[in-house]
């Protein structure tokens, strides 16, 4: 049955925030120009609760997190067919760490990972749940048990990464403030680092060099790059402000790293060198992507910005309406990108960011889009939506 | 757990009866420590668990008093787990158990409020049959279902012909109720037909406080230190501070309904600092309490120098009860001592400086109590 699951899971999978790499590129084909609450959707699912975590989709199940009730009380793990939309089964469990946010965000912030067999749901509350695709617990921490202190009240929400049986956590928060990797398996600690005391929502990313794979957390005046296997810190970049917001991504060695200024890092023994930085290069809440060679940003003001990777010069900028909360994701040489109403505009790219489209739902939405298996995946507050030819 | 000791484990289960394997099954779930101990146990104890399909519901949903707030996510996944496997292969579920479960409220409060979830979505005529019963129950879930259906009712007196006789319904509720927005609804209600409440008695607020004022906090530095009146409160001491400032000791009683205070405004702005807000209170028995606070501001609660609770963080938003600090109120006089530090941020949102406190029960309920603050005089 594991082989037959295994088999099941195909590259196109996006299995965590801003998908595989983490930059939010995709190799599909045929995900659809233009679409309407008339037409395009394939499927709709009713969710039980709000969310801003993005769909993750793994051997043909989407997974998503929610959360209700009173003062965001209940936390919902979802899974769903991804070919007709039928929900395959709903796992809850209280929300044992602090509710406190602000407003516009909520417990289901984090973005769930997932491979073939498995799915790691951790939310705002710290609370992290692991179970197999069929629905079945296999393991849960109440992190926030585990460390008291861990939390802040405006809502955390950086997403956990899977590497392997390894499973990544950034926790950076004003009380006991951590990266961790806990055994996939398991659940148990295999290495735990102390972070920065401020508070921080980006995502880690992987980067493999020189035959390791390293994580990167970026914090608000530090860039740390760990040994994902053994916690070691093996190179750090400091700054005077890193974004706190937008996450880093990785490309040819190269890390891209939002902030006052952008920074091109090149990582070296230890450091990592300026290659360049730019302080035209904006970015609000959107994380920016790599994609054939050219770099992509979203600032405040809803200007997309084409850049060359080599040395930060922008190309060409695209105005689009936001604001946005949502990363937008690449496929095909065409960049959608969500603004907080739930229209989707999609730029191309051979173009200068020529606008192709405005495809509007009418349902306000934060989260990431998932791309997988010829579909585009959306969620709102209040349904996850399926867009495919 | 090894790997013979898991073989072990399985074997003994296997050759246990029905009861006991699921009976050492639930207690592997509730055997979950901290850091992820227990897990791979009761991972497998979980799956015996939910393969018992609907037999294991009640004794599942029974196992969860005395759970901690980790293993009751065990528990309350597998009983989702079982009533979702039964639902989509029609196996049947008595209800009738379920509902039982759920009214006995000597019951676990978590499970019955699960139980009820369940129960509500399966029988839809269960609300109506047996919400009436729970208004004043001792778990929170349930009494605000309940509170919730009967608030429903009133509002749509409210909208008949003759608004008064929703007056009576909502008097009742009001002293039902816990949860601050039901609590609200039923405030602002009373109001329309002319009926003030007390919202400081309702929520147990402190209202009479000495403040002693002002130590250093430059680079958030304070927080750690224990100054004086961490040590002792002694109203009448002369206690030094930095430079050519004295401390000072100012009373104030807010009129806020649910117990404010701008220190910006009692004590005037101070950067960079800390004050101690200090109340006697009057307990007419020994009892647990909830210390409830609110602040913007890093805190530390003590009773009866006891900390309760400490946070330190800055400016993040202020809402009530966001801290709770459990202690124990003595028979006659109780001191409470709230430190409230200021940073030294410039932007225009981390100007704000104060707190709330009040002392209720687990519910949310005031506890009785007398505020015998001495009166300082400038």
């Amino acid at each position: 049955m594991i082989a037959l699951v295994l088999a099941l899971a195909l590259a196109d999978d996006w299995t965590q925030f801003r998908g595989p790499s983490g930059m939010g590129v995709s190799n599909e084909t045929g995900i659809p120009l233009e679409w309407s609450k008339e037409k395009g959707i394939t499927w709709t699912a009713d969710l039980p609760g709000v969310g801003l975590s993005s769909p993750v989709v793994a051997a043909g199940r989407v997974y998503v997190t929610a959360t209700s009730g009173h003062e965001q009380s209940l936390l919902h793990v979802l899974c769903f067919d991804a070919k007709s939309g039928a929900k395959l089964w709903e796992r809850r469990f209280w929300s044992t760490g602090s509710t406190q946010c602000n407003r516009k965000t909520n417990m289901a912030a984090p973005t769930p990972a997932a491979d073939a067999t498995r799915v790691f749901a951790l939310f705002a509350t710290c609370d992290l749940a692991a179970l197999d695709r069929d629905g079945n617990l296999l393991w849960y921490r109440s992190l926030v048990g585990d460390y008291p202190t861990i939390g802040n009240n405006v809502g955390m929400a950086a997403s956990p990464i899977l590497h392997k049986d390894t499973l990544i956590v950034a926790l950076e928060n004003v009380g006991d403030s951590f990266a961790a990797a806990i055994d996939a398996r398991t659940g148990v600690n295999l290495w735990k680092n102390a972070r920065s005391s401020k508070i921080n929502w980006t995502t880690p990313v992987l980067s493999s060099r020189r035959g390791r794979t390293e994580v990167l957390f970026q914090s608000p005046t530090e860039l740390t790059a760990y040994d994902a296997e053994t916690g070691s810190k093996v190179w750090s970049h400091e700054a005077e402000k890193f974004s706190t917001i937008p996450s880093p991504i990785v490309a040819d060695g190269t890390v891209y790293s939002p902030g006052g200024p952008f920074l091109a890092l090149k990582p070296g023994d230890g450091s990592a060198e300026r290659r360049w930085e730019s302080k035209v290069l904006g970015t609000a809440t959107a994380s920016p992507s790599i994609y054939k060679g050219r770099l992509y940003t979203v600032d405040s003001a809803g200007i997309v910005s084409c850049a060359d990777p080599a040395d930060g010069k922008v190309l060409w900028k695209s105005r689009t309406k936001g604001p946005h909360s949502a990363s937008p994701v690449i496929v095909e040489d065409r960049l959608y990108l969500l603004n907080e109403a739930g229209a989707t505009q999609v730029l191309d790219l051979k173009d200068e960011g020529k606008l192709l489209a405005t495809n509007e739902l009418g349902d306000p939405m934060l989260a990431s889009p998932a791309v997988s298996g010829g579909a585009l995946y959306l969620r709102s507050d209040k349904k996850l939506y399926c867009i495919s030819k | 757990m090894n790997a013979p000791g898991a073989a072990l484990l399985v074997i003994l289960l296997a050759f246990a009866g029905p009861e006991e394997d699921l009976a050492a099954a639930l207690a592997k779930l509730k055997a979950v420590a901290p850091e992820g101990k227990g897990n791979e146990d009761a991972a497998r104890a979980w799956g015996i668990i939910v393969a018992k399909g609907p037999d294991a519901l009640i004794p599942t949903l029974a196992a969860m008093e005395g759970a901690d707030a980790r293993a009751a996510n065990w528990l309350r996944s597998a009983v989702d787990a079982i009533v979702e496997n039964a639902v989509a292969k029609k196996r049947p579920l008595d209800l009738n158990k379920v509902e039982a479960f759920v009214v006995d409220a000597k019951g676990s409060e978590i499970g019955r409020a699960l139980a009820y979830e369940w129960l509500a979505r399966l029988d839809p005529t269960a609300s109506e049959r047996i919400l009436p019963g729970l208004l004043d129950d001792p778990g929170r879930e349930l009494r605000r279902h309940a509170v919730g259906r009967a608030l429903t009712q009133a509002e749509a007196l409210l909208k008949g012909a003759d608004k008064k006789t929703a007056l009576e319904p909502l008097r009742k509720l009001l002293s039902s109720a816990r949860d601050r927005d039901q609590v609200d609804a039923i405030v602002k209600h009373l109001k329309t037909l002319g009926v003030d409440t007390d919202l400081q008695a309702l929520y147990g607020v402190i209202a009479k406080w000495v403040f002693i004022t002002t130590f250093d906090n430059t680079g958030m530095k304070g927080y750690d230190v224990a100054y004086a009146p961490e040590k002792a409160v002694d109203l009448k001491a002369a206690l030094p501070w930095k430079g050519d400032k004295a401390v000072r000791f100012v009373s104030h009683t807010t009129p806020e309904p649910r117990g404010k205070i701008d220190l910006n405004a009692v004590l005037g702005k101070e950067m960079g600092a800390v004050a101690y807000a200090y109340a006697v209170v009057d307990s007419p028995a020994e009892r647990p309490v909830e210390l409830r606070a609110a602040t913007n501001n890093a805190v530390k609660i003590f009773l009866n120098g006891e900390l309760l609770f400490f946070r330190n963080e800055y400016h993040h938003g202020m809402t009530m009860d966001q801290y709770v600090g459990r202690g124990k109120l003595h028979k006659g006089a109780n001191q409470i001592l709230i430190k409230v530090c200021q940073n030294e941020q410039k932007d225009d949102w981390a100007q704000t400086w104060g707190f709330q406190a009040r002392l209720c029960d687990p519910l949310g309920g005031a506890v009785p109590f007398t505020n015998v603050t001495p009166e300082v005089k400038p």
